[in-house]
């Protein structure tokens, strides 16, 4: 991979590939390991993402103003989206989830942005941060599901449309594919946005071709800073869609455990 | 690949033996693998992860939702009371139409009544007045018949004496006499015949 070729590329004073770099764990304040209660950069960005939440939602809103400012507007938009979301994806029943699920979008959704300034960590790229993040949707659908329906909720794997026959084979297949669900949603998230940010800095990297060779460089180098552009608009419409993957994906997982009859 | 250079150059281990021993940052500072699966950072970013879902989750259902639902309900309920305002006023405004509809026929009607009775009125005047003035042309023609007559009586009366006193005169003048009473019948004969 490209941190192979890095040793090599600084000492020969090429074009230095440090495309992974970004998404090192780093202390914010000295030198050392990284302990649990350490506050390192993912720390520093994830209290920007809280902030910014609480910029849109509680500063934004607090005007109270019946004719929204700009502000507001985005605020009122973002509720009234998820709202509907839910209620039209999960039922009006899972509307007590709402804030729940409202704060999963809005982590992610202002982490994925935040991430996106120059020089910023995006803590959805990490498995970790989005595997946590699937896991307490798994884990709350399934006692949600538990709870509402007692051994009702298993119906869920077992399909009454189907032909008799069918049903164990169908239903072993819907329990792998039950559990398989954190791990496609987190991934799905973490890959996106890790694959976004490498290809940028790869591009990045490119860049500098003119200081090495003006005749390449000429070609290379804004070609490079057009993609970089290019990828960087592509990054934007992710991050969101991203973040709006994982919300529904979510509510449906909820309706599911609301509704577990097929 | 190049990985057997940088050993060579650096002289430190490969970074495919420092990812097995645990390691993911190399010795200058890169990344070794993949950052994400790095297993020293993952309790750090879980710890934070969950400080920061339970901060927005509080703020959120805390002060953000309640707060935005309010203003939403509060704004849905000022549109409806507004609508409500609207359809009185328009209600209103239909009433008012009407009754300057009414009042307008009601004045139209009443002119024309006015307007039908002034013509009576007039027309009564004039014929009386017409009537009046004929009378009184009629009796101004009668006078002016008699006077008429008068004259007209009065000339014959004048022409006969005119006619006796110079029928006297010429048979003066002939030089015989006659009785002024034979002249005047004999005149008179003549003037019938």
């Amino acid at each position: 991979m490209a941190t192979d070729v890095n040793g090599a590329a600084e000492q020969s004073g090429g074009l230095v590939f440090h495309p992974m770099d970004q998404f090192i764990i780093k202390p914010l304040f000295g030198e050392g390991g990284v302990g649990i209660f350490t506050v390192t950069n993912i720390t520093f960005w994830m209290a920007i993402t809280v902030l910014a939440t609480i910029a849109l939602l509680v500063l934004g809103s607090s005007r109270r103003s019946t004719i929204p400012g700009r502000v507001q507007s985005i605020a009122e938009l973002a509720y009234g989206f998820i709202r509907k979301m839910v209620e039209d994806v999960a039922g009006r029943d899972a509307l007590p989830y709402f804030p729940y699920i409202m704060t999963i979008f809005m982590f992610v959704v202002m982490a994925n942005f935040v991430g996106l300034l120059p020089g910023a960590f995006t803590s959805t790229s990490h498995i970790g941060v989005t595997a946590v993040l699937a896991l307490l949707v798994f884990f709350s659908v399934t006692i949600i599901g538990f709870v509402k329906h007692g051994a009702g909720f298993l119906g869920l794997f077992w399909i009454n449309a189907a032909p008799l026959p069918l049903r164990p084979i169908l239903a072993l297949i819907e329990v792998i594919s039950y559990f398989v669900r954190p791990v496609s949603h987190s991934i799905r998230l973490a890959g996106n946005m890790m694959a976004g940010h490498a290809v940028m800095k790869v591009f990045a990297a490119f860049a500098p071709m003119i200081i090495l060779s003006t005749g390449l460089g000429l070609i290379v180098t804004p070609l490079s800073i057009l993609a970089i552009a290019a990828i960087y608009a592509l990054e934007i419409l992710v991050a969101f869609i991203q973040a709006y993957v994982f919300t529904i994906l979510t509510c449906v997982y909820l309706k599911d455990a609301l509704h577990p009859a097929h | 690949m190049a990985t057997q250079t940088v050993d060579a150059t650096a002289g430190h281990v490969s970074p495919i033996a420092l990812e097995e021993s645990g390691r993911c940052i190399d010795s200058h500072g890169g990344a070794i693998g993949l950052p994400q699966l790095c297993p020293e950072w993952m309790a750090n970013q879980i710890f934070w992860l969950i400080v920061a879902l339970v901060v927005i989750f509080y703020v959120l259902s805390r002060i953000a939702l309640p707060r935005i639902a309010a203003i939403l309900a509060e704004r849905q309920g000022t549109i409806t009371n507004d609508l409500a305002a609207a359809e009185d006023l328009k209600v209103k405004a239909r009433k008012a139409e009407a009754a300057y509809d009414k009042a307008l026929a009601d004045a139209r009607r009443d002119a024309q009544a006015i307007v039908a009775q002034t013509k009576l009125d007039i027309k009564a005047d004039l014929d009386e007045a017409m009537a009046h003035a004929d009378a009184e042309i009629a009796a101004k023609a009668a006078e002016g018949e008699k006077a008429i007559g008068e004259i007209r009586a009065g000339a014959l009366d004048a022409v006969k004496d005119v006619a006796k006193d110079a029928a006297r005169e010429i048979v003066a003048a002939m030089g015989s006499h006659a009785e002024p009473a034979t002249v005047d019948a004999a005149v008179a004969s003549q003037m019938k015949g």
